[in-house]
Order: structure tokens, then sequence, then C-alpha cells
């Protein structure tokens, strides 16, 4: 991503190697907008439980499948597109981890953690038939308060990472 | 960076010093590892040491929801001590500071094991 520049794309194997790629390039770009330390942990933790999912879920860690992850960074707020290739999901199917029942449960908690973090979340069927995950945070500034881990709205539906 | 883990006895208890990142990869998989070391030599209570922990995602969580359901199923007890703000944190707003013990001060953990 060139100095000025608002818009990064890349195409990430299905590997583990790719959770720690995609963190560092999106905390590099979220530092470069401006996002405080704090900021910038929780948009850094969102990108790796999207590529985890993506990874584990979305691709189920077949190295033949691709990840695709797209940053925005407009005036307003950076937005993650995180695209897998795999049958996609409903987020009304995944089961609440904060449930007494799912609390010892081993996996499960990316998602929550996606909605937590970020100020907004959704889940969309992409171009390739998977999930796309689409997460925004508004940037730092006067009259832009962020909630910071208060959950946040929907996202506005975008396709095409 | 990656997870350091150095287990070290203290009695009957045996404290493991966890420092980096328990993430997806090595990470997880060390701690996986340890635990299921200790229980494969008899040592079934566990006092995690988080106090050079400052990063934990959800792979890492599940991990230690795992360690603490082996460690309980074979009689034993897994506790925490010295969360870091952020391993505390996520603790939190997953409810499962509420399923661990966490301590702060390590005699009065170790102590805690009966």
């Amino acid at each position: 991503m060139t100095s000025g520049a608002k818009h990064l794309e890349v195409t990430l194997e299905t590997q583990v190697e790719s959770v720690n790629l995609a963190e560092e390039m999106c905390l590099r770009v979220a530092e470069e907008a401006g996002f405080g330390e704090d900021d910038c942990y929780r948009i850094g933790m969102s990108v790796r439980e999207g590529v985890i999912n993506a990874f584990h879920y979305g691709n189920q860690e077949r190295p033949e499948k691709k990840i695709y992850l797209a940053v925005d960074v407009t005036t307003e707020k950076m937005i993650i597109h995180v695209l897998d290739e795999g049958s996609g999901f409903q987020l009304a199917d995944v089961p609440d981890p904060l449930a007494e029942e799912n609390l010892l449960s081993t996996s499960g908690r990316g998602i929550f953690l996606m909605r937590a973090f970020m100020d907004e979340f959704d889940v969309v069927r992409g171009r390739t038939g998977g999930a796309e995950i689409v997460m925004s945070k508004r940037l730092p500034g006067p009259g832009s308060t962020s909630p910071n881990g208060q959950g946040g709205r929907e996202a506005a539906p975008q396709q095409g990472a | 960076m990656a997870l350091r883990a150095t287990p070290r006895d203290a009695g009957q208890v045996t404290v493991v010093d966890l420092g980096g990142r328990i993430v997806l990869g090595d990470g997880s998989a060390l701690l996986r590892k340890t635990i299921r070391g200790l229980l494969e030599d008899q040592r079934r209570w566990i006092l995690l040491n988080l106090a050079d922990v400052d990063y934990i995602d959800s792979s890492g969580i599940g991990e230690l929801v795992s360690g603490y359901t082996a460690v309980k199923n074979q009689g034993g007890e897994l506790k925490l001590l010295h969360l870091t703000k952020k391993v505390r944190d996520i603790l939190q707003i997953t409810r499962l500071y509420t399923v661990f013990d966490v301590f702060s001060d390590e005699p009065t953990a170790v102590g805690s094991f009966r």
C-alpha cells in the first residue's frame, strides 16, 4: 500500500501463517490511519479472527482454497473484508459462546470477538459463494468517538472484496 | 513472539511460566503439549503463570478451556495466575473469568490447591 492510498487487496493461502500476515498488514494500515494502540489491538484481533474463521471453518484448512482480504480506509472508517471459498454460513446459526452450555466449548468465540471489538460487523455471501465478513471501525478524531468493545450496528452488506 | 512454557515445581503444584502469544499454531500447540505432558507425568495441580502473556486469540482461549477440562477430567485442577490486562479483558468478555480460578499472588494460588 503506497502512502495516501485508501485501498488494499491481497489473496492469502489457506495456511496458519496467513493469519499473522493479515494481522500485521492491517495493523500497519490502522496505524497509518491514526488509530491508537487500543483500537489497533482490537482491529488486529478482529482480522486474526476473521482469517482464522476463513482458514478453519470456511476453507476447512484445504490448501487449494484461497482467502481474500480487502481493506478500505475512507474519511470516516476503516473497512475490512475477509472472503473465503467455503459454502457460507448464517450468523443466526452461530451458537452464543456466552450461553451456559457453551462456556466450556473449545471453539466458537471468533465471531463474538469480532462483533465485540469492531463498530460494525456482518457476514454476507461473497462472490465466491463463501462467507464474506465485513467489519469496520470509525476513524479516531473529533466527533467520531469509538464505542470500543461495546459491540456495534450491522454493517451495510458489501460485496467484492 | 513465539510462546515459551517453562514448568517448575512448587511442592505438589506445577507452575508453568508462560510468555509470548497464545495464538493459533505453535503457541496453542505448545500449551496443549505442556499440559498433556504434565498429566502424563501425574502432575494434576497446574498453575499457569500468564504474567508475560500479552496476547491471546480465540484459538488460545480454546486451548485454555481444553486444558482446564482435560485436567479436571483427571481429577486435577488448573488455575491461572497474574493475568495481563488484555488476557483478563478477553476472559471477562467471554465470561471465562467466572470459570477459572484466577490469582494475583503466587503463594496464595499455590496454597489454594487441595
